[in-house]
C-alpha cells in the first residue's frame, strides 16, 4: 500500500466525515429548521468532524515519513550478522547502499548471500511497515470521526473549535519563516564549527592561499589543502566592483530619467521592460556571458594587445552588472519619487533648471534611499551564483587585474558540494564555512540597506 | 555691481546651464537605451543561436524488409530478435549512394546517422504489419555532425583532419540532401526525449517534468503557508515581539542568497532527515522556502488593500473575525494573492543554484514519474548543456532557454491578466 493511496483514502475519510458531521447536526437540530437550534452553522459541525478525522492521522503519517528511512535502515542493520555490523562505517554504508539499490529493483537477486538476505529483510520490513502504518492511520481516522461525532449536539460550539484550529494553523504558518531563518543559521553554523575544528579560524580568515584538495590517503602527494579565503574574497569583491561600475551609473540614470524626465506613457513602457530584464533567470545570464560576452572581451583585449583570460573577471562582472541594473533602477526610482514635490516646486520657483534641481536637491534628498538600494544590490552581487559559476574561473587567484580569471565564494561552494562528497571531510565542511560567511556578510548588508530605505521612507511620510 | 551688470552675468551663464540640462537629459536617455539594448541583445542572441535547434536533419531511409523468420510476438522491440538493424540502415544508405562499402566505408556511413538509428528501424519494423520483401520508409535522425553541416555551423573550408566529417562524408551528405533523402524537419526529439549524451537525441522532457513536479510541491507548500502567514500578520497578530521577529525574518529571508537555501536543504533535508538526493520533493521544499517571502509580502499588500469598510460591515452583521477574513477579506484579496504567487512561482522556475546543492545536477536520462525519482530541472538542464563541448549542444542550450523564457512569459502574462481583470472591476 503506497503513500499516495493512503493520502487519497485519508482525504476520502475527511470528506465523508464532513458530511457525517453536518448531517448529524442537521438531524439533531431538527431537520430543515435546524439553523435556529444549532449554535453554529451546520457546515462548522462538518468541518469539526473532518478535522478530527484527518488531522491526528495526518500527523502520524507525516511523522512516519520523516523517520521512515532511518528506522528501516536501523532494522536492516540489526538483522545483519555480527561480523558485518562491526565493519567500519564507510564500508557498512556502502553495503547498505547496495541493499537499498537492490531492494527497489523488483527481480534483482544479489550474488552475495549476506546482501541477498539483507535485501529480503529490507523488503519485508518495507512491506510490513507500510501496511501497519496504513492500518494505524485508518484506525486513527475512524477513532477521530467517532469521537468527534459523539460531541456533535445542537448546543456544541463547533465554530469556536474550528476557528481555534485555524488560528493555530495561522500561528504555525507564521513560525515557518522564523524556523527557516533558524534552520539556515544552525545548519550552516554547525557544519562550519566542525570545519573550524579541523582548520583553525585564523588560517581561514587570514590565509592567502585557497586549494581545498585534501589528501584522501596518507601517502598522497601535493594535496595538503589550504583554506585561506583572502583570494575568494578578493575575487568576489573584484567582480562585484566591476558589476557596480556598470549597474550604478546606468541604473541610477535610468531611474532619474523614468522618474523625472519621461512622460507617464514612456514610463509605462520602460519600467515593465526593465522588469523583464530583472525576470531573466541568472542561468540565462551565465550562458550569455559564456557564449557571447567572454569571447567578445577576449577578442577586444587581443585587438588591443592585452592578454585576457577566457574566464576573465571582466566578462562575469559585466554581465552581472547588466543583471543588477533593474534592481538599482527600481529602488532608486522609488527613492526619487518619494521626494516630496514641494522640494521640486521650491527649486523651480528659484529658477533652477531641472538638472540643477535633480543634482542639487532631489538626489541629495533621495541619497539615503539610493544608498540603501546600492547596499542591497551589492549584497545581491556577492550572493549571485550562476553567472560566476558559468563565467568565472575555478582556481583561486589573488589579483586585482580584471583581465585575469578569479574565483568567488559562491563558485567555491558549488564546486565543493557538486559531485561525490564525503560529509566529514574538511573539503565539504569548508563549503558550509563559506556559506556562513556569505550569510553573515549579505545579512549585514541587507539589514543596513533595509534600515536606510525604511528610515528614509519614514522621513517623508 | 549695477543691476544691469548682474543681469548680464546671469544671462551669460544661461546658455551653459541649458546645455548642461540637455546633456543630462541625454545621459538619462542613453542609460535607458543601454539597459534596453542589453535586453534586446540577450534575446536576439538567444533566438539567433537557438532557433536552428527546433529543426533537426533526418533521413528518410528505404529499408528493405527482408525478415524471413516469423515474428515471435510480443512488444515491437523483441519481435525479431535475430535481425541486425544497424546493417539494414547501412544497406539502405549504401543503396541510396550507390556504393559498394568496404569496412572503412561502412564505418564512415555509420557516422552519418544517429547511433539510435538501428533502434528506430527496429521499432518501426516491429510495429509494421507488412509482407517480407516489401520496402518501408523509416525516418531516422542524422548524426549531430551531419546536422551541424546541414545547418551551416560546421566549417567546410577547414582541413579534413580538423573536421569531424571526411571529404567523402561531406560529399555523401550533399548527395543525400540533393536527392531529398536528407531533410530538416521539426525537432520532436527535443520535446519528447530525456537528456542524452548524443545531441541529436537529447531533449528537455525530463527536465520539464522535473520542474513541473518541483513547482507543484512548491505551490502546495508556499501558497497555503504564505497566505496564512500574511493573514496572521495583517489581521490577527498583536503588536508584539513575536510579530516583529516574524516580520524581520521574512524581510531578511527575501534577501538571503539563494545558494544559502541550497545549503539549508542539503544539511537539513538530505543529511539530517535522510531524504533522497536529486528528488523533486526536496527541490520543491527548498524552492518553497525560497519563494515564501515573495508570496507573503505580496499577499500582505493585497490584504492591506481590502477596504476597512468591508471588515466593519461584516463584523456589524455578526460575523466572527475568522469569518470576516475567510468569507470577505480573502476572496477580495485573492487576485493580488494569486498574482504574487505566480510571480513567486516564476522566480522558483528560474532558480538554479540551490538545486545544484541538493544533487539535482546529475545526468538523468529517464523522465521522472514521481516526486522521489531522480530528476533535474529546466534551468539545471540548461546549465548542464552549456557545459557540453559539442557544438550541437550550444544551440540546444539556447533552445531550452527559449522554452524556459516562454514558460516565464506565460506565467507573467497570467499575472498581468489577473491584475487587469481586478483593475477593471
Amino acid at each position: 500500500m503506497n503513500m499516495t493511496t493512503v493520502v487519497l483514502l485519508l482525504s476520502g475519510v475527511g470528506i465523508a466525515a464532513f458530511y457525517a458531521g453536518r448531517s448529524r447536526a442537521l438531524r439533531l437540530g431538527g431537520g430543515i429548521d435546524a439553523a435556529r437550534h444549532l449554535h453554529s452553522l451546520p457546515g462548522y459541525y462538518g468541518y469539526f468532524v473532518a478535522i478530527w478525522a484527518t488531522l491526528p492521522a495526518a500527523f502520524v503519517l507525516l511523522g512516519w515519513l520523516l523517520v521512515r528511512e532511518r528506522l528501516l535502515i536501523a532494522w536492516v542493520v540489526t538483522g545483519l550478522p555480527e561480523s558485518i555490523r562491526e565493519l567500519p562505517p564507510g564500508q557498512l554504508d556502502l553495503l547498505l547502499n547496495n541493499v537499498l539499490n537492490l531492494a527497489v529493483l523488483p527481480d534483482a537477486v544479489a550474488a552475495d548471500p549476506v546482501i541477498a538476505a539483507a535485501t529480503e529483510h529490507y523488503r519485508a520490513a518495507v512491506e510490513i511497515s507500510q501496511w501497519s502504518v496504513a492500518v494505524a492511520v485508518g484506525a486513527l481516522a475512524m477513532l477521530g470521526t467517532w469521537l468527534a461525532l459523539r460531541l456533535v449536539r445542537p448546543g456544541f460550539r463547533a465554530r469556536n473549535r474550528v476557528e481555534a484550529v485555524i488560528s493555530r494553523f495561522l500561528v504555525a504558518a507564521s513560525s515557518i519563516a522564523i524556523l527557516t531563518t533558524i534552520g539556515i543559521v544552525l545548519s550552516v553554523l554547525f557544519e562550519a564549527l566542525r570545519f573550524f575544528e579541523q582548520v583553525p579560524l585564523h588560517e581561514f580568515l587570514f590565509g592567502t592561499s585557497w586549494s581545498p584538495q585534501t589528501a584522501i590517503r596518507d601517502d598522497q602527494v601535493g594535496s595538503s589543502g589550504s583554506f585561506g579565503i583572502a583570494p575568494l574574497l578578493a575575487g568576489t569583491l573584484l567582480i562585484t566592483l566591476i558589476s557596480m561600475l556598470i549597474a550604478l551609473p546606468i541604473g541610477l540614470m535610468s531611474a532619474v530619467f523614468t522618474a523625472e524626465y519621461s512622460t507617464s506613457r514612456i514610463r509605462g513602457v520602460v519600467k515593465p521592460l526593465l522588469e523583464v530584464l530583472a525576470g531573466i533567470p541568472t542561468v540565462v545570464y551565465g550562458f550569455f556571458a559564456v557564449l557571447s560576452v567572454a569571447p567578445w572581451v577576449r577578442g577586444l583585449g587581443e585587438a588591443l594587445g592585452l592578454d585576457v583570460a577566457s574566464e576573465s573577471a571582466l566578462a562575469a562582472g559585466l554581465v552581472m552588472g547588466v543583471m543588477i541594473i533593474p534592481l538599482i533602477s527600481s529602488l532608486a526610482d522609488d527613492a526619487i519619487r518619494a521626494v516630496p514635490d514641494s522640494l521640486r516646486e521650491g527649486a523651480t520657483a528659484l529658477g533652477a533648471t531641472r538638472y540643477e534641481t535633480i543634482v542639487g536637491i532631489i538626489l541629495p534628498a533621495a541619497m539615503p534611499g539610493i544608498a540603501g538600494g546600492v547596499l542591497l544590490a551589492v549584497s545581491r552581487a556577492i550572493g549571485e551564483t550562476m553567472i560566476v559559476v558559468m563565467a568565472a574561473g575555478l582556481a583561486a587567484n589573488l589579483t586585482a587585474n580584471p583581465l585575469e580569471a578569479v574565483t568567488t565564494v559562491t563558485v567555491q561552494i558549488v564546486t565543493l558540494l557538486v559531485g561525490d562528497q564525503e560529509f566529514e571531510s574538511a573539503k565539504t565542511l569548508a563549503a558550509f564555512a563559506l556559506g556562513l560567511m556569505l550569510f553573515v556578510i549579505t545579512m549585514l548588508l541587507n539589514v543596513l540597506g533595509l534600515t536606510f530605505v525604511r528610515r528614509y521612507r519614514e522621513r517623508y511620510e | 555691481m549695477s543691476k544691469i551688470e548682474r543681469r548680464r552675468r546671469i544671462e551669460a551663464r544661461l546658455g551653459g546651464r541649458h546645455r548642461r540640462e540637455r546633456w543630462f537629459r541625454l545621459l538619462g536617455i542613453t542609460a535607458v537605451g543601454l539597459a534596453l539594448s542589453f535586453l534586446v541583445l540577450i534575446l536576439a542572441n538567444l533566438v539567433g543561436e537557438g532557433a536552428s535547434a527546433f529543426t533537426q536533419s533526418k533521413l528518410d531511409l528505404p529499408i528493405r524488409y527482408e525478415v524471413t523468420a516469423s515474428p515471435t510476438g510480443g512488444a515491437p522491440d523483441v519481435r525479431y530478435p535475430d535481425v541486425d538493424y544497424d546493417a539494414l540502415v547501412l544497406d539502405a544508405l549504401a543503396g541510396l549512394l550507390a556504393v559498394e562499402p568496404d569496412r572503412q566505408m561502412r564505418r564512415e556511413l555509420r557516422q552519418l546517422v544517429s547511433i539510435d538509428a538501428g533502434f528506430v528501424v527496429r521499432d518501426s519494423l516491429g510495429s509494421a504489419e507488412q509482407a517480407p520483401g516489401a520496402r518501408l520508409t523509416v525516418t531516422v535522425p542524422a548524426s549531430s555532425n551531419v546536422d551541424m553541416l546541414v545547418k551551416g555551423q560546421l566549417d567546410r573550408s577547414l582541413p579534413a583532419v580538423q573536421r569531424p566529417l571526411s571529404d567523402r562524408q561531406i560529399a555523401w551528405v550533399d548527395t543525400l540532401r540533393d536527392s531529398g533523402v536528407l531533410v530538416r524537419r521539426f525537432n520532436t526529439a527535443l520535446f519528447t526525449n530525456g537528456d542524452s549524451r548524443e545531441p541529436e537525441l537529447a531533449g528537455i522532457r525530463g527536465a520539464v517534468v522535473g520542474s513541473f513536479y518541483m513547482l507543484a510541491v512548491t505551490l502546495l507548500l508556499a501558497f497555503p503557508i504564505g497566505v496564512a502567514t500574511a493573514v496572521y500578520l495583517e489581521e490577527f497578530a498583536p503588536r508584539n515581539r513575536w510579530a516583529d521577529v516574524v516580520e524581520i525574518s521574512i524581510n531578511n529571508l527575501a534577501a538571503v542568497p539563494s545558494i544559502v537555501f541550497g545549503l539549508l536543504g542539503l544539511a537539513v533535508f538530505i543529511d539530517w532527515l535522510g531524504f533522497p538526493r536529486s528528488a523533486p520533493l526536496v527541490g520543491g521544499f527548498v524552492l518553497a522556502l525560497l519563494t515564501l517571502p515573495v508570496v507573503i509580502i505580496s499577499s500582505r499588500a493585497a490584504i492591506r488593500g481590502v477596504p476597512g469598510s468591508i471588515r466593519e460591515a461584516a463584523l456589524g452583521v455578526g460575523a466572527s473575525r475568522m469569518q470576516v477574513v475567510m468569507d470577505h477579506v480573502l476572496p477580495l484579496a485573492l487576485p493580488g494573492v494569486l498574482t504574487g504567487t505566480i510571480i513567486g512561482m516564476s522566480r522558483a522556475l528560474g532558480e538554479t543554484a540551490p538545486l545544484l546543492m541538493i544533487g539535482m545536477v546529475a545526468f538523468i536520462v529517464d523522465v521522472p514519474t514521481g516526486l522521489g525519482d531522480p530528476a533535474t530541472a529546466l534551468p539545471v538542464q540548461i546549465y548542464l548543456w552549456s557545459d557540453s563541448p559539442e557544438r550541437a549542444f550550444a544551440e540546444r542550450t539556447s533552445a531550452a532557454i527559449l522554452v524556459l523564457l516562454g514558460f516565464l512569459l506565460l506565467m507573467n502574462l497570467l499575472a498581468v491578466l489577473i491584475r487587469r481583470r481586478v483593475e477593471n472591476k
